[in-house]
């Protein structure tokens, strides 16, 4: 949450002083974006932490989630390394994308073993969820910039709104829900049971 | 084709996501109960039946806001509507569903008074302080 006020604050002095068309506020802009990416990558990695503690895998998730980190740079790579010669400053771009669908696809492991081990933790499963309508969003978001370029505006103002949903979700969970609070997953499957 | 699949594959994810969330949501409160004001106001008790959602969500908007509770109560609402929709079309031909939607439509209108609960105490403590100051 710190690094992202520091990068809006960033953000806007650069937009004050060089204007929102300016190739610096670009650059500025989507680079940044990947380190908030990846930070947001750590940050359910820590998730991940938290849910296997009692199994001891806190190793095996830190190599696990270095070794996807690393695949999907890669993967990222060959494809902008194949659709453009801009590659520094697409590259950046495409793995900022597909870091958000890998988070995504995370998240919904994470919550399926979060039913599977019977976590009862309700600020963590808050915390779960919220990340996984966020991600959803943001994902579906960036897919619908690929398939409609010509509304490219109107999908990059929709983010500003999507954005504030986690921090006001994750907010919600740490100041309201005491660490005690306790809940049955099984109750929140989609499935009736 | 790539950005279709994501985009498909997110859409899924969202509904199951925001699904469980709002049952998160609904179930943290589910347990609290309802002051004898509000059990008076409402005619509820323990529990809610999906037909008092609107009466209640009238009352809830006559008390002032409480910014913490706004963003819930509007996630609750969009799940209700979700689940109208769902009772609409897939749940009339299928017993067990329509019966799941109403009982959670009851819960969401249950969530809905124990916010209408938290209002009124905010009402009041606001109420305090001016007559303090």
């Amino acid at each position: 949450m710190l690094a992202c006020a520091a990068v809006s604050i960033g953000r806007f002095q650069i937009l004050s002083s060089h204007g929102f068309t300016s190739a610096e506020y670009v650059y500025f802009y989507y680079y940044s974006d990947l380190l908030l990416t990846i930070g947001l990558y750590c940050a359910l990695m820590s998730l991940y932490a938290h849910v296997f503690e009692e199994m001891g895998a806190e190793r095996l998730v830190r190599f696990g989630a270095l070794l996807l980190l690393l695949g999907t740079s890669a993967f990222s790579f060959l494809i902008v390394e194949q659709a453009s010669n801009k590659i520094v400053s697409r590259f950046v771009v495409e793995l900022s994308q597909n870091l958000y669908f890998v988070g995504l696809v995370l998240t919904y492991v994470l919550w399926a073993a979060i039913l599977k081990l019977r976590e009862t933790r309700t600020r963590l499963i808050q915390i779960v969820l919220s990340l996984g309508v966020y991600l959803s969003l943001f994902a579906a978001d960036y897919a619908l910039r690929n398939l409609y370029p010509s509304q490219r505006s109107l999908f990059i103002s929709l983010l500003q709104v999507i954005g504030l949903f986690l921090p006001l979700t994750w907010a919600y969970a740490f100041w309201r829900l005491p660490e005690e609070a306790r809940m049955a997953p099984a109750r929140l499957a989609v499935a009736p049971r | 084709m790539m950005a279709s699949v994501i985009f498909v594959v997110s859409l899924v994810c969202l509904l199951q996501f925001f699904v469980s969330y709002c049952r998160s949501v609904i179930a943290a409160s589910a347990k609290q109960p309802l002051s004898q004001e509000v059990q008076d106001v409402t005619g509820l008790k323990n529990s809610a039946s999906r037909e008092d959602f609107a009466r209640v969500t009238q009352l809830l908007h006559l008390c002032p806001e409480r910014p913490e509770d706004r963003n819930r109560v509007h996630a609750i609402g969009a799940y209700f509507s979700l689940l109208g929709v769902l009772r609409a079309t897939v749940a009339r031909f299928i017993p067990s569903l329509r019966e799941w939607t109403s009982l959670e439509q009851g819960q969401c209108a249950y969530f809905v008074a124990v916010a209408l609960d938290r209002r009124i105490a905010f009402s009041r403590e606001l109420l305090a302080q001016q007559m303090d100051a």
